[in-house]
């Protein structure tokens, strides 16, 4: 058994151990910590994978951005007290979605078990990866050539994202008319 | 990593959770939380599918998936903030407005 495999388990255990957490904490600020900890081991996970800049992205832009702005948020909107919103619903309706859960993560599996065989027919080969420079150097070099038009239109998405949440977040009586 | 195909078990796995989460809790912040849950295991299986298939696209996918849970979870924080100051509760059953 090599250290790689067992960094793999010890990973995905946080992963899905802590993902758990996040769906059944009861209070917000909870979740949240323990969404942090998926983060964290996912992108163990990344790296493990060789996919080294999603690794750092996934520290940077997760960890850092969307995790701050969900604990921000949280703060701001004082739901620090535990709710019992589990609870609330229906044995039936918790039955039936469990099982239809239970029946998807089937379907997953028997895909996931069914990719074992797959020969990879791509050039982007370990050794590949290594005589180009890195990872980093290879995935700017399909990024910038076979995907720099849809690299520009992810900036629009972000432009309209910005838009929207300025527009969603404005008090009313601080517009002079205009949005609602 | 040798068996890349090890990681979309775990890939499912948390895929799953995050559905149960979306469906079970009415806390609209978990809710997104749950949604960035999802979005995350989807990252994970395109990074392992490509390093099954040896090609990059899979991680130039994961990359714009990522810039879009971020403006995502932007909108829906905005959102999620101007329905608290209308209703005072983060709570989806509280919305019923077009029910009286």
């Amino acid at each position: 058994m090599d250290w790689i495999f067992v960094a793999f388990i010890v990973f995905s255990t946080i992963a899905i151990l802590g993902s758990l957490m996040v769906v059944l904490q009861k209070t917000p600020v909870s979740s949240a910590f323990s969404l942090v900890l998926v983060f964290f081991s996912f992108s163990g996970l990344y790296a493990l994978l060789g996919a080294h800049f999603i690794a750092a992205l996934q520290i940077l832009v997760y960890t850092g951005a969307i995790m701050v702005l969900f604990v921000f948020v949280i703060m701001l909107l004082g739901q620090d007290q535990p709710t019992s919103d589990l609870k609330d619903s229906s044995l039936l309706f918790k039955g039936i979605t469990l099982l239809g859960a239970i029946g998807l993560l089937n379907v997953l599996l028997q895909a996931a078990l069914s990719s074992k065989d797959i020969v990879g027919k791509g050039v982007y080969t370990e050794e590949k990866i290594n005589e180009m420079g890195g990872n980093l150097k290879s995935i700017s070099e399909v990024l910038f050539k076979d995907y720099v038009f849809h690299f520009e239109l992810v900036s629009f998405l972000i432009l309209g994202a910005i838009v929207a949440t300025v527009a969603l977040a404005k008090r009313k009586n601080s517009l002079s008319g205009g949005v609602s | 990593m040798n068996d890349p195909w090890l990681m979309l078990i775990v890939s499912c796995t948390v895929f799953v959770i995050g559905l149960i989460g979306v469906i079970f809790r009415k806390n609209l912040l978990v809710v997104l939380m749950s949604i960035e849950l999802m979005l995350n295991a989807v990252n994970l299986s395109f990074v392992a599918f490509s390093k099954i298939h040896h090609v990059l696209d899979g991680q130039i996918n994961a990359l714009f998936v990522m810039t879009v849970a971020a403006a995502e979870s932007a909108v829906g924080l905005g959102l999620v903030i101007a329905m608290f100051r209308t209703l005072k509760t983060a709570d989806s059953d509280q919305i019923q407005m077009l029910r009286d």
